[in-house]
């Protein structure tokens, strides 16, 4: 798995239930020095040894990143996921030596920005974790609606709201408040950036409303929190190495392509970097096309495949690694 | 023991010369008889002791004469130093590079001492000791990024990474083969790249991006380009197209040896940690043929690349007027038997 990103050997220095579903975990290094500094928005992509298998989850930094004496993270326990998290939180205790990758950052502030508009749905509020820690202490502009289902599943917005007081907004479902969007989008200087983390249905909702208001697409940024998705179990021959694989129903194509010993790039494992991208030999049958990196164009053509979050249902499937 | 700078010009008696140590380690950058247009980007990481990639930033015997000739090129043009108002973190995470290399590599010669965000550097070669606060730009005599690259060998484009793009938007540019910061900032990868013959059509520069904006933090990597320079000059900007353009009316079969130099440039590729940019130093290597020709395996094979060169690129190299005194003089050198592979002289 060197073809990712340079490592790194960390011990789990402390782990901090947050809330019903939210727990934090610190890593330090193993050797005390301090980590790489980082960007806000940037991942980290960590290695989970779960008996036999191997899972690696990014998850993003959400310390400051004038802070690199510790990386934290925040995992959502998803109780009918493939397991990665579940893993974290039972499996994952201080004093654990784990390894995780260099910062990666696929959702960076554009620092041109006259100001930044922050949405966060959920456990999305964790990446502006960061990237408010890092506009705070430059002075930058910045603004924070954050959506949540209850005030006690607002995972950090009483620290946020100590932060940065009227910066951040807070919406609950369970009291029907909701953003209003097009006022919000509306009512921005010029020169407004907007990014936006969550659910895909609240991205998709947020970019579609600032297309139809006008706003630029490159003011426009958003980062999912897509993980591979189970479904029937498929099988694959690998044309370049010569192997044939089972991809189980839990496992992604890309963790079975990495179990069988062949090591495919990768940097974001939800589908948007386009690092693992992979051509397509033959097939019989459909793929189900999970990312967002391919084009409809490169869907239908049924020549290209993106493994870390796509899969495949019928006969035959060939593909060039 | 240390590098021994040597005093020397780059302009009006030109007294620039590379010591016998140094031919050997220049790098030429023909693995073969042959050149075309290639990606050929590689990781940079430390190569052989004695050769240029010892340390991954290279500070070597000119060291001294090519800042004091940095510092005339902006006396006369402050424009080869730019820098967008966003790009000021990614000059402070460039400092902090520029820096820490120095410091690890040569240690005799630059120190760097952190106390939180009170950083002190020490540069002997230049005569500097200063005291500063990191992140605080009014503690500087110049903002980050002019500050340490006046202090440092070869040319630094600082490039944003947004909309699936590069954007050159800060950089200083001293030493350049024909280009100009001041014309190119602002630009996209594919809009600074527009003039390049050839490559374009074979989707070299669609495929580099997709590299390049993949670069990760602690994993840099490095490409060699080159093209050939009449007298060592350092400055050859269009905006001194001049003052360095007639020279290569003035090649004659006499003093090919002395006047014609081959420009290698070492670039490399850095994703800058805190503002998620990505630094990209264009470091410059001048060699008489003079000199070069010491070499015989690569007297043999420049020949054979220069004679063989696609029109197309000898045009946009700027080599048409002198090619044929440059590949007869060559050709005597060259005895017909084969080059061993690789870069490195035998």
């Amino acid at each position: 798995m060197s073809t990712g990103t340079t490592k790194l050997d960390v011990v789990v220095s402390d782990v901090v239930p947050v809330n019903d579903l939210v727990t934090r975990f610190h890593f330090r290094r193993r050797d005390g020095e301090l980590l790489p500094t980082f960007s806000g928005g940037a991942h980290v992509v960590v290695e989970m040894r779960d008996g036999e298998r191997t899972r690696l989850n990014p998850y993003s930094l959400m310390g400051s990143p004038l802070d690199t004496r510790e990386y934290t993270i925040s995992v959502r326990r998803d109780d009918v996921g493939r397991g990665g998290s579940l893993f974290m939180h039972r499996s994952v205790k201080p004093g654990l030596e784990m390894v995780i990758s260099y910062p990666v950052n696929l959702f960076s502030l554009d620092l041109r920005a006259k100001k930044h508009l922050m949405l966060a749905g959920g456990i999305g509020i964790t990446p502006f974790m960061a990237q408010t820690a890092q506009l705070a202490g430059e002075g930058g502009n910045f603004e924070l609606h954050y959506t949540c289902r209850t005030a006690s599943l607002g995972t950090y917005a009483d620290v946020l709201r100590e932060r940065y007081d009227r910066r951040v907004r807070l919406y609950h479902d369970d009291r029907d408040e909701r953003i209003d969007l097009d006022r919000l989008l509306s009512t921005q200087p010029l020169g407004t950036h907007l990014y936006v983390c969550g659910p895909a249905g609240m991205i998709n909702w947020v970019r579609d409303r600032a297309a139809a208001l006008g706003w630029p697409l490159e003011a426009v940024h958003f980062e999912h929190f897509a993980a591979p998705q189970p479904g029937l179990p498929f099988d694959v021959t690998l044309a370049v190495s010569g192997k044939t694989i089972r991809v189980g129903s839990q496992q992604s194509l890309l963790e079975a392509i990495e179990a069988a010993g062949v090591d495919p790039p990768y940097l974001c494992r939800g589908g948007v970097c386009g690092q693992c991208e992979t051509n397509v030999v033959s097939y019989d049958g459909k793929f189900v096309h999970n990312d967002h990196w391919l084009s409809e164009e490169d869907h239908r053509s049924g020549c290209k495949i993106m493994p870390c979050v796509s899969r495949f249902e019928g006969k035959s499937l060939v593909l060039e690694r | 023991m240390g590098i021994s700078f040597r005093k020397e010009t780059f302009r009006d008696d030109f007294t620039f010369r590379n010591s016998p140590e140094h031919i050997r380690r220049f790098p030429f950058p023909f693995h073969e008889d042959a050149y075309m247009y290639a990606v050929n980007i590689e990781p940079h990481v430390v190569g052989p002791k004695g050769s240029v990639l010892e340390n991954l930033i290279d500070v070597d015997e000119h060291y001294v004469a090519e800042m004091q000739d940095r510092a005339l090129v902006l006396a006369e043009d402050p424009l080869r130093c730019q820098s967008l108002p966003h790009m000021t973190l990614a000059g402070w995470d460039l400092l902090e590079l520029l820096m820490e290399q120095q410091a690890l590599g040569y240690p005799e010669h630059f120190t760097l001492t952190r106390d939180g965000d009170r950083w002190r550097w020490i540069n002997r070669p230049l005569g500097i000791d200063d005291t500063f606060t990191f992140g605080d730009t009014s503690t500087l005599p110049y903002g980050p990024m002019e500050y340490i690259i006046r202090q440092s060998q070869g040319d630094f484009c600082i490039l944003d990474q947004r909309d699936g793009n590069l954007w050159m938007d800060a950089g200083m540019v001293t030493t350049q083969a024909d280009w100009s910061l001041d014309f190119d900032i602002g630009m996209n990868f594919f809009e600074w790249h527009a003039p390049v013959p050839l490559a374009h059509e074979k989707g070299i520069f669609t495929r580099a991006l997709k590299f390049l904006t993949n670069i990760q933090q602690g994993k840099p990597a490095r490409r060699l380009n080159w093209t050939m320079t009449i007298n060592p000059r350092l400055d050859t900007s269009p905006e001194n197209y001049h003052k360095w353009g007639p020279d290569r009316a003035t090649v004659t079969p006499e003093n090919v040896g002395d006047k014609v130099h081959l420009r290698v440039e070492l670039q490399s590729f850095w994703r800058l940690p805190r503002s998620n940019g990505i630094v990209f130093p264009i470091r410059c290597y001048l060699i008489k043929m003079d000199e070069l020709v010491t070499q015989p395996k690569w007297a043999r094979r420049l020949h054979r690349v220069i004679r063989d060169l696609p029109e197309e690129l000898a045009t946009y190299k700027g080599l048409t007027r002198y090619r044929p005194t440059l590949v007869e003089w060559l050709s005597k050198l060259d005895d017909g038997s084969p080059t061993s592979p690789g870069f490195g002289p035998d």
